[in-house]
């Protein structure tokens, strides 16, 4: 079954055509890439998928997502409950300038969850999920500034976890962090795909063939192929995928 | 080649001249002030000048302490609404309103800051202290009446600047608590606005400082009685006000004493200038380190 | 978090966004109140005589003709002389000085000389100008207080405003064989011209707007003052004068009338022009 499907998608940022007649469908619990030259919509196709758009003023989109047969455009479909349900973990690791502990059960808190035992056992559930804890067990009080950042972005994946979600959404994950803590969370994303629907972008094909199940092919704004991922980047069925992965261009 | 090196040189050091101007003037100042205000304080002792209850400067008696305990009621009331109604305004700029409403009240602050301080005190003067004698009876002239037209002399000194401690909290908070499903109040209370609160303190300091500082809005409408208020209907009068009120006629130790006042609220703005200072310092660091 | 029981956060959020708005609504509010009061008070009894005549009889009736003189004077002595002196710190602040301390030093210095009560200025310049220096009662000696009052303005916004300008500029001059004062004068300066046009202007109305700070030192005259050592009234003063000796209720009206457009019309004027000016250089 699939979790998400997107109808006849179209987003713009004022007069800008940013996103054009996106159709498509996210696989529940497996791991898709989104990849393509800078510019050419992932990053907006995603943000889409959780509203963080609505930030933005000149944001207008037509066409529907449905997550689990609801339309979450609909004005009846609560954004924080949604948000809740869609995790995000941003480019640059992002984590609040408050203890490591804090930051991992602020999502909890705001949705009035304040039993004290309930949120240590499950900021220590996320941070094992994260591959975390074992890092930062006997400082979890410490400033979340404190950690490298590496250890931050996955501290960013488990404060996403700790609101239970269903789908993560993640924006280019590792393009602030080096190789090593690439592959840490390059392991974590594997870990984690069987529990959770996880949408990467990715800037790097490498990490789209090492992480994902299904990959889609963004340019200009439009999906240009969809495939499993092996099949794609072994033999693409468009040319301009092919001219893509052969880096011909981007 | 050799001349030009000679007028950069003569460029440079006149520079520097004008930006030690303020030090030096600064320095002139507080000899001056010293001088002058210096012999009061020991000729009634240090500790009866600050402390002393009775200013009759007929009777030789010079004890500021009424002056200091009304300019810190006077403050420290208006603070008590200026801070919320700052602080809601700041947000509600900074975080929450659309566009054209930002654009609207730009100005609006900007024009509150320029008005007159003479003119807020008119205004007290003519508009209210009437109601306030008709609502509360009495004079109409107090505590209260005056902390209300600071109340509105600080808006723009705590907004504008708490505006700009707000917008330099980075994005990336923002994103990361709407991103967790927070609602837009429940970022702000619980990432933003600590985020953002040692410059806010900075803001509630300096405008307390102008409220401190104010001498004539404050004269028109606080009713300048020389006795510690007892209470929010009770006439005071500022340290400020006490300057104004009696130096145009003050000779021998009288005008001694008038200065001595100055040196109290100079030192006392001294000090709000550091704790300012060292707010911005310290918290400065943590906020700054960023990422990675 | 507690209250997330009491207040749902939705519900919360809905108060606050009503809080929000109010405080935006109160804050118009005040500024139509005062603004409107003063105006409408007080444009009744502006007119062209009002502006050209002399007070009789202390100010009970007659114009401000001799208050806005004095109020030129002193804010343009006040300009003359603070101008010079916070662009060429902030220049050397931005463009000269390395060693950190001294940074810090002159910084701190600014604010505290913003930060010092005008009454506090009034009774140096009464101790320093009217009486060490001999300058007397005078609109120099109102003039040179308020230029040491205007100054940190000056120099905090073109300071802010010089170190906003990019390096490239001066690099780009330098790699062109400018030195450094030709490049300060020729590159630095004028892309800096609408922030430090701006904090003159508000250095200005600082000082234009000031009444206690002279009150000791430019005396009370009601005549015009010729000479800079000339004793004159501002307008700030007068309005004060009137308004609690209880001389005219009318004319202090049309004194604050007059005062708050002045402090308007440069206000927006200023806005105006920067912006045209910031336009025309960025080619927008």
């Amino acid at each position: 079954m699939n979790r998400i499907e997107v109808k006849d998608l179209n987003v713009y940022f004022g007069d800008a055509h940013i996103l054009k007649n996106i159709n498509t469908e996210i696989p529940k619990n497996t791991v898709t890439a989104l990849i393509g030259p800078s510019g050419c919509g992932k990053s907006t196709f995603l943000r889409t998928i959780n509203r963080m758009n609505d930030l933005i003023p000149s944001f207008r989109k037509e066409g529907d997502i449905i997550l689990d047969e609801e339309d979450i455009y609909s004005p009846k479909y609560d954004v924080a409950s949604l948000r809740k349900k869609v995790g995000m973990v941003f480019q640059k690791p992002n984590p609040f300038p408050k203890s490591i502990f804090e930051n991992v059960a602020y999502g909890l808190k705001v949705h009035g969850i304040d039993d004290k035992d309930f949120l240590h056992q499950q900021v220590e559930e996320s941070l094992k999920a994260a591959a975390l804890w074992g890092e930062v067990e006997d400082k979890l009080d410490n400033s979340a500034m404190s950690l490298s950042g590496g250890q931050q972005q996955r501290l960013c994946i488990a404060r996403t976890i700790a609101n239970n979600p269903e789908v993560i959404l993640m924006d280019e994950p590792c393009s602030a962090l080096d190789p090593i803590s690439t592959t840490k969370i390059e392991d974590l994303i594997h870990k984690l795909k069987n529990d959770y629907t996880i949408i990467i972008v990715t800037h790097n094909m490498q990490q789209a063939t090492r992480v994902s199940k299904y990959t889609s092919f963004f340019l200009n704004g439009e999906i240009i192929e969809s495939n499993l991922t092996d099949k794609l980047f072994i033999e693409p069925k468009v040319k301009k995928t092919e001219e893509y992965i052969t880096g011909r261009f981007g | 080649m050799q001349k030009n090196n000679f007028t950069e040189f003569l460029i440079e050091k006149g520079l520097f001249l004008t930006a030690i101007f303020s030090i030096i003037m600064i320095l002139i100042i507080i000899l001056f002030i010293l001088i002058e205000g210096f012999p009061a304080i020991q000729e009634y002792g240090f500790l009866n000048f600050i402390f002393g209850m009775n200013w009759a400067p007929s009777e030789g008696e010079f004890g500021v302490f009424p002056m200091i305990i009304g300019s810190i009621c006077v403050t420290l009331l208006s603070l008590l609404m200026a801070v919320p109604l700052s602080l809601l305004c700041a947000i509600f700029m900074a975080e929450v309103a659309p566009n054209n409403v930002k654009k609207f009240l730009k100005p609006t602050i900007e024009t509150l800051s320029g008005i007159p301080s003479v003119v807020y005190g008119f205004f007290g003067l003519i508009v209210l202290v009437p109601i306030m004698r008709e609502t509360f009876g009495g004079t109409g002239f107090s505590m209260f009446t005056a902390s209300l037209i600071l109340t509105v002399m600080v808006l723009p000194t705590i907004i504008s600047i708490s505006q700009d401690a707000l917008k330099a909290v980075p994005n990336e908070y923002r994103e990361a608590s709407l991103g967790l499903g927070a609602t837009s109040w429940q970022t702000i209370k619980n990432i933003i606005f600590p985020a953002a609160l040692p410059g806010i303190i900075t803001a509630i300091i300096l405008g307390m400082g102008r409220a401190i500082g104010e001498t004539l809005a404050v004269i028109m409408v606080a009713g300048n009685v020389a006795l510690v208020p007892n209470s929010i209907f009770s006439p005071l009068r500022t340290l400020t006000s006490n300057i104004a009120l009696e130096i145009g006629y003050a000779t021998g130790i009288h005008h001694n004493a008038l200065f001595g006042t100055a040196i109290v609220l100079f030192l006392i703005i001294i000090i709000l200038l550091l704790v300012a200072n060292y707010m911005q310092h310290k918290y400065k660091i943590d906020a700054g380190s960023g990422y990675l | 978090m507690n209250i997330n029981k009491i207040i749902p956060p939705k519900i919360a959020q809905k108060i606050m966004n009503g809080l929000f708005i109010a405080s935006g609504l109160l804050t118009i509010l005040i500024l139509i109140l005062v603004l409107g009061y003063v105006l409408v008070k007080g444009l009744p009894v502006v007119n062209l005589e009002f502006l050209l005549a002399d007070p009789i009889d202390s100010g009970r009736a007659g114009g401000i003709f001799p208050m806005i003189i004095s109020s030129i004077y002193v804010t343009a002595i006040a300009g003359i002389i603070a101008t010079p002196l916070g662009i060429g710190a902030a220049i050397y602040i931005v463009e000269y000085a390395n060693a950190n301390r001294a940074v810090r030093l002159i910084r701190f210095g600014a604010e505290i000389l913003a930060s010092i009560p005008s009454i506090v200025y009034g009774l140096f310049g009464l101790a320093f100008f009217v009486v060490f220096l001999q300058f007397n009662w005078s609109v120099l000696s109102g003039g040179l207080i308020l230029a040491i009052m205007a100054l940190p303005t000056i120099f905090q916004v073109s300071e802010v405003t010089l170190s906003s300008i990019p390096s490239s500029y001066r690099e780009g001059s330098y790699g062109l064989g400018a030195s450094k004062w030709q490049t300060i004068y020729r590159v630095v300066v004028p892309a800096a011209i609408p922030g430090i046009v701006t904090g003159i202007i508000l250095g200005m109305t600082r000082a234009i707007s000031e009444a206690a700070a002279v009150m000791f030192s430019v005396g009370s005259a009601l005549q015009t003052p010729i000479s800079i050592f000339d004793p004159g009234r501002p307008l700030p003063l007068h309005l004060y004068t009137l308004a609690t000796e209880g001389i005219s209720l009318d004319n202090a009206y049309g004194t604050a009338a007059v005062l708050v457009i002045i402090v308007l019309v440069i206000t927006i004027g200023t806005n105006l022009i920067v912006d045209r000016y910031q336009r025309k250089m960025t080619g927008g």
